[in-house]
């Protein structure tokens, strides 16, 4: 296996991987994204700004917070949003980023409830909305494959992700069980693939 | 005390709050729930209404807890109810956050790195999957997202544009089909 061993400073304690940046940037960047990420799918969104957009980390550091705060409970981006601004700013980064996601979408739904029977009923406003949701399913998607390319290196990995796919996918079985079986077999083999190699 | 509506909100989604495994579309069905059936503090009708409110809005659609709120007592119950529904997750995952950064590196923590990775893949492409069933506008749907895929990922285009041109085309489309 081309695994590299587990003590390289490649993408773990490397300073370069991940720019510590500053609290007013940080702000700026999360409350572009959310004011702009239309259509749900915001994790793709948090993606394109942090990672290609600013650089401020690697593809392999978010999918990592991307993977912890969907194991744990709670708004999957909320908890994204913590885990990058934490990572990215500290404690009051982590809170920055939270509110950035939060505050503006509420902002604008407190606008939008006033007059929000008269418009989003008409026909125009279904229609354009079918639009935006389908195209974000694009962003999702986009994601999920730089993602999955990732796994795609070796057999285990590859295994563990179409399992994933199939059991949460097709099968439609509710990612609690998914996770509690496969999530031990998966960082099992990772440990023991570790200690065989060291 | 406990009749209090804010105290009621506190009560329904501070739970809720830590249960949302798999997201918050994991507690929606037991929010419409709370809501609706035992607390009345909105209408069945209501709550899809501002379902659908929230879903348009940028941003986390668990924001409809506000929405409640708001119903419930106003202002402060639209606050209290947004924070007692994120509050408790989010200090979990900046708790393990933080030991995830003091102990970067450390084997243990890229052995489930890589083994959590896989796992967070499949999820993703299950429920980019399970979106894609379920939208409106079948075929056409299906086009534009897998359009929308291809040119986000071969360029660097602000996805913004994308679902702009996604709105836009239904809206061409829906003028001579019939679409949603």
């Amino acid at each position: 296996m081309s695994s590299p061993p587990v003590s390289s400073p490649t993408a773990q304690a490397d300073p370069e991987s991940t720019a510590k940046v500053g609290l007013v940037q940080l702000f700026a960047a999360f409350t572009r994204i959310g004011t702009t990420a239309f259509g749900g799918g915001i994790a793709g969104w948090m993606m394109r700004e942090i990672v290609d957009r600013r650089g401020w980390m690697t593809a392999d550091d978010f999918l990592t917070g991307m993977a912890m705060s969907q194991a744990l409970p709670g708004v999957n981006v909320v908890n994204l949003a913590i885990w990058v601004g934490y990572r990215l700013g500290g404690s009051l980064g982590a809170l920055i980023a939270a509110l950035g996601i939060i505050l503006p979408a509420a902002a604008m739904i407190a606008c939008l409830a006033g007059f929000f029977n008269s418009f989003a009923h008409g026909h125009l406003a279904h229609l354009g909305f079918a639009g935006a949701a389908a195209a974000a399913i694009g962003l999702s998607l986009s994601m999920a494959l730089r993602a999955g390319r990732r796994s795609l290196r070796k057999l285990a990995p590859c295994l563990v992700m179409a399992a994933t796919f199939v059991t949460a996918g097709l099968l439609r079985v509710s990612i609690i069980p998914v996770v509690l079986v496969l999530g031990p077999i998966s960082v099992g083999y990772q440990f023991w693939q570790g200690r065989r190699d060291a | 005390m406990r009749n209090h509506p804010l105290v009621q909100l506190m009560l329904v989604f501070t739970p809720l709050s830590l249960l949302a495994f798999g997201g918050g579309q994991a507690v929606l069905t037991d929010v419409r729930h709370q809501s609706v059936d035992v607390h009345h503090w909105v209408s069945n009708s209501e709550f899809l209404s501002d379902y659908v409110l929230t879903r348009m809005a940028p941003g986390p659609t668990t924001l409809i807890v506000s929405l409640v709120g708001w119903k419930a007592y106003g202002w402060l119950g639209a606050v209290t109810a947004a924070v007692a529904i994120f509050l408790p997750s989010s200090l979990l995952v900046y708790g393990v956050a933080h030991i995830w950064e003091r102990q970067r590196g450390a084997p243990w923590q890229v052995h489930v790195e890589r083994g959590l990775a896989p796992i967070a893949a499949g999820m993703l492409l299950a429920s980019s999957y399970n979106l894609m069933r379920a939208l409106e506008g079948g075929w056409v749907a299906w086009a534009v997202a897998l359009a929308v895929t291809g040119v986000l990922v071969f360029s660097k285009i602000n996805p913004l544009l994308m679902i702009l041109a996604g709105a836009l085309s239904f809206l061409a489309i829906g003028h001579f089909w019939r679409l949603a």
